[in-house]
């Protein structure tokens, strides 16, 4: 009784303050909707086709403009992730040009190999404002832990382009997106119709919608690569810590049986 | 507490010879073994084991984070994500470290309100109580340090604030930030600096925590009855019983730290945390991490920036004073009724501040959490009137209320309060 009254105690101060936190930007944005995620929950995983997908979703629309510095090509067949095929990352690696010295010393280009990370867009941030109206496209590998509402919000920030209400006052090079902070947002709208992206055989239908949720399954794996090997230890950790703590709890009580107190 | 019944004898001559020269085997026997503790603590007293626990967590993984951290302010974050991405287990250690954090500090809340209920500060525990206020103050100096060195937004911009309580200083505040700083702004040579304090200060943890179970091992334990020990029927060796005793509290907390650890890692932290520092954008709000929300609300609720870090730090130092402000003649608040409430009221006030701490700075009403209700006060007024109150409650209520009160008949001693509550319920007590 008192332990459970005391892990309430630890329990509700711990979530108040995360509460608060959360009940405090003011924000104009509209809060994004709820989304059920396969790998949510504590035996969550990733769908590996739909990291593939999200994958091509990322490599033919957001890479055009936004880079990914922590992701490595060999990180596409590691476990945990959209595990390609060693000899299909090896092409998707090869598909990149990636900055290089020849023997001489010379600046050249050369194809990819699986220990390099995904190449830039733009070679500087200036480039980059130069080629998106004075906005910096900011790089995607951890966005998904970096944004309030996460995998939730990604969704909704790519599915909720609109058309702005009528007296509302958009500046030229904009567009109107009731989920983004202010609503005026610099990236126009990146998935403009379905079937956009055309995957392989067997997949579902390539909507607005599906690509949404499967870049967005992969931007979180690239954020969180590791999420399934936590998950796994994670149960096995807290089976055990459940076990030993109820072998503790009886050598406890029967060491103190005898004793007054 | 009588010191003179141990009884270690060295069993064999590599003891025996030891013993003559260094005798670390009686020490630990006598202090780590058969000291008597007194047989009544409940499980809020498991807590000052299960934070000797997490600090000896926090130096083992702050260690080896340290092995592949880069302090540098254009290398800090990514070699954070390549802990997280390519060092074997990085992920673990470092949210381990991340959450233990966090776990500290529940645990040394809950181990100071315990201290406080049951009045562990009072004489002759005067020195063991200041000396864990000075814990304290070391684990919120170097639980900021830590913060800073993932150099995100919230590392950069909570160091800016923080740096900058020092430029209230009168006269030479501005002079003394900059030395902070070593430099004219919070940049590369202010992470270097702060890595290698948060390096140090957990040492220094150490040592204090050493001289606090000193200090402990002079008087003893207080217990729930607040009632000094009489004799040896009132106490066991602390091993095996609370050893054992201890052991189960902290898995359970390990258990309740992995849940946070593996399946909710970044729910204590800030999201734009994994937004690498820019100087140039500041975020919509400067939040601190959790467990200063309470003094960031008292720090706030004064326009005066000096009076508002002076309130800040007397917060915090006004515990230190409990000691000599309790009048009260008896310690624990089981036999204190009237000042067993304001105990109460005085947590609420402390969690109703640190909701206050986490709210933007601005003049609307304080809105319920959870249920959306808006309440007709400002929080800015609110967070004033708490604050008042934390103040009036240390200095006027805690005087007055021990003069005025009369306390509840106190027991004879531990064993005869054992003995007589097992009396009223002979029948539920003879089946445990």
């Amino acid at each position: 009784m008192k332990l459970k009254a005391l892990l309430a105690v630890v329990l509700s101060l711990a979530t108040a303050g995360i509460a608060s936190a959360e009940g405090a930007s003011a924000t104009t944005a509209k809060h994004p909707e709820p989304q059920t995620w396969v790998w949510d929950g504590v035996f969550g995983k990733f769908d590996r086709q739909q990291l593939q997908r999200g994958y091509q979703v990322y490599k033919e629309v957001c890479a055009a403009c936004h880079s990914m510095h922590l992701v490595s090509f060999r990180n596409l067949s590691q476990p945990g992730g959209p595990e390609f095929t060693e000899a299909q990352m090896k092409t998707i690696a090869a598909s990149f040009k990636v900055p290089s010295l020849d023997e001489k010393g010379e600046v050249v280009e050369r194809n990819g190999i699986p220990a390099d990370r995904f190449p830039s867009p733009y070679p500087n941030e200036a480039a980059a404002r130069a080629a998106n109206n004075n906005a910096y496209p900011p790089d995607l590998s951890v966005i998904i832990k970096a944004r309030h509402g996460g995998p939730d919000y990604v969704h909704a920030l790519l599915t909720g382009y609109s058309d702005a209400p009528g007296n509302f006052p958009l500046l030229p090079g904009l567009s109107y997106n009731a989920y983004f902070e202010g609503h005026q947002i610099a990236m126009p709208a990146p998935l403009v119709s379905d079937g956009q992206v055309t995957w392989a055989e067997g997949n579902p239908p390539a909507t607005k919608d599906q690509m949404a949720r499967d870049v967005v399954a992969f931007l979180t794996w690239t954020a969180e690569p590791k999420l399934e090997e936590r998950k796994t230890l994670g149960v096995q950790v807290v089976l055990f810590l459940l076990v030993l703590s109820a072998l503790l709890y009886i050598a406890y009580k029967r060491l103190w049986r005898d004793v007054d107190h | 507490m009588s010191h003179g019944n141990y009884s270690y004898t060295p069993t064999n001559a590599l003891t025996k010879w030891l013993d003559a020269r260094l005798p670390i085997i009686r020490f630990a026997d006598e202090h780590l073994m058969q000291f008597p503790t007194p047989k009544n603590l409940n499980y809020w007293y498991t807590f000052g084991g299960i934070l000797a626990f997490m600090l000896v967590v926090q130096i083992i993984s702050g260690v080896v984070l340290a092995m592949h951290y880069v302090p540098h302010e254009t290398l800090a974050f990514d070699s954070v994500e390549r802990i997280m991405r390519d060092v074997n287990y990085g992920w673990l250690l470092r949210y381990v470290h991340a959450n233990g954090a966090s776990m500290f500090f529940i645990a040394v809340y809950l181990h100071i309100f315990r201290a406080y209920y049951y009045g562990s500060y009072k004489a002759p525990r005067e020195v063991l109580w200041i000396l864990g206020i000075v814990i304290y103050l070391l684990m919120m100096a170097t639980g900021f340090l830590g913060y800073t060195l993932p150099w995100g937004q919230m590392s950069f911009w909570g160091a800016t604030v923080i740096t900058n309580f020092f430029s209230a200083i009168p006269l030479v505040g501005e002079s003394i930030t900059q030395w902070l700083w070593g430099s004219f702004a919070v940049d590369n040579s202010t992470l270097q600096r702060f890595f290698s304090l948060h390096y140090l200060l957990p040492f220094v943890i150490a040592g204090v925590v050493v001289l606090h179970i000193w200090a402990l091992h002079v008087p003893g334990n207080n217990n729930p009855l607040g009632i000094d020990v009489k004799g040896p029927a009132d106490t066991v060796p602390f091993h095996p019983y609370y050893t054992t005793k201890d052991l189960f509290a902290l898995v359970v907390f390990v258990l309740f730290f992995s849940l946070f650890v593996f399946f909710m890692p970044n729910m204590l932290g800030h999201t734009d945390n994994y937004v690498p520092a820019n100087r140039l954008v500041t975020p919509a709000h400067i939040v601190p991490e959790w467990y200063y929300l309470p003094l960031y609300a008292v720090l706030r609720s004064v326009p005066d920036k000096l009076a508002g870090v002076v309130l800040m730090f007397g917060a915090i130092f006004v515990w230190a004073l409990v000691p000599w402000l309790d009048t009260s003649r008896v310690r624990s608040n089981n036999f204190r009724p009237l000042y067993r409430q304001f105990f109460w009221i005085l947590m609420a006030v402390i969690l109703i501040l640190g909701y206050l701490g986490a709210q933007t700075a601005d003049d609307s009403n304080v809105v319920v959490p959870w249920t959306g209700v808006e309440l007709p006060i400002g929080k800015l007024l609110l967070s004033q009137i708490l604050t008042i109150y934390y103040f009036l409650h240390f200095l006027i209520i805690t005087p007055v209320v021990g003069l005025w009160e009369t306390p509840l008949p106190v027991p004879e001693s531990i064993s005869k309060a054992v003995l007589a509550k097992k009396g009223v319920s002979s029948a539920p007590a003879a089946a445990e």
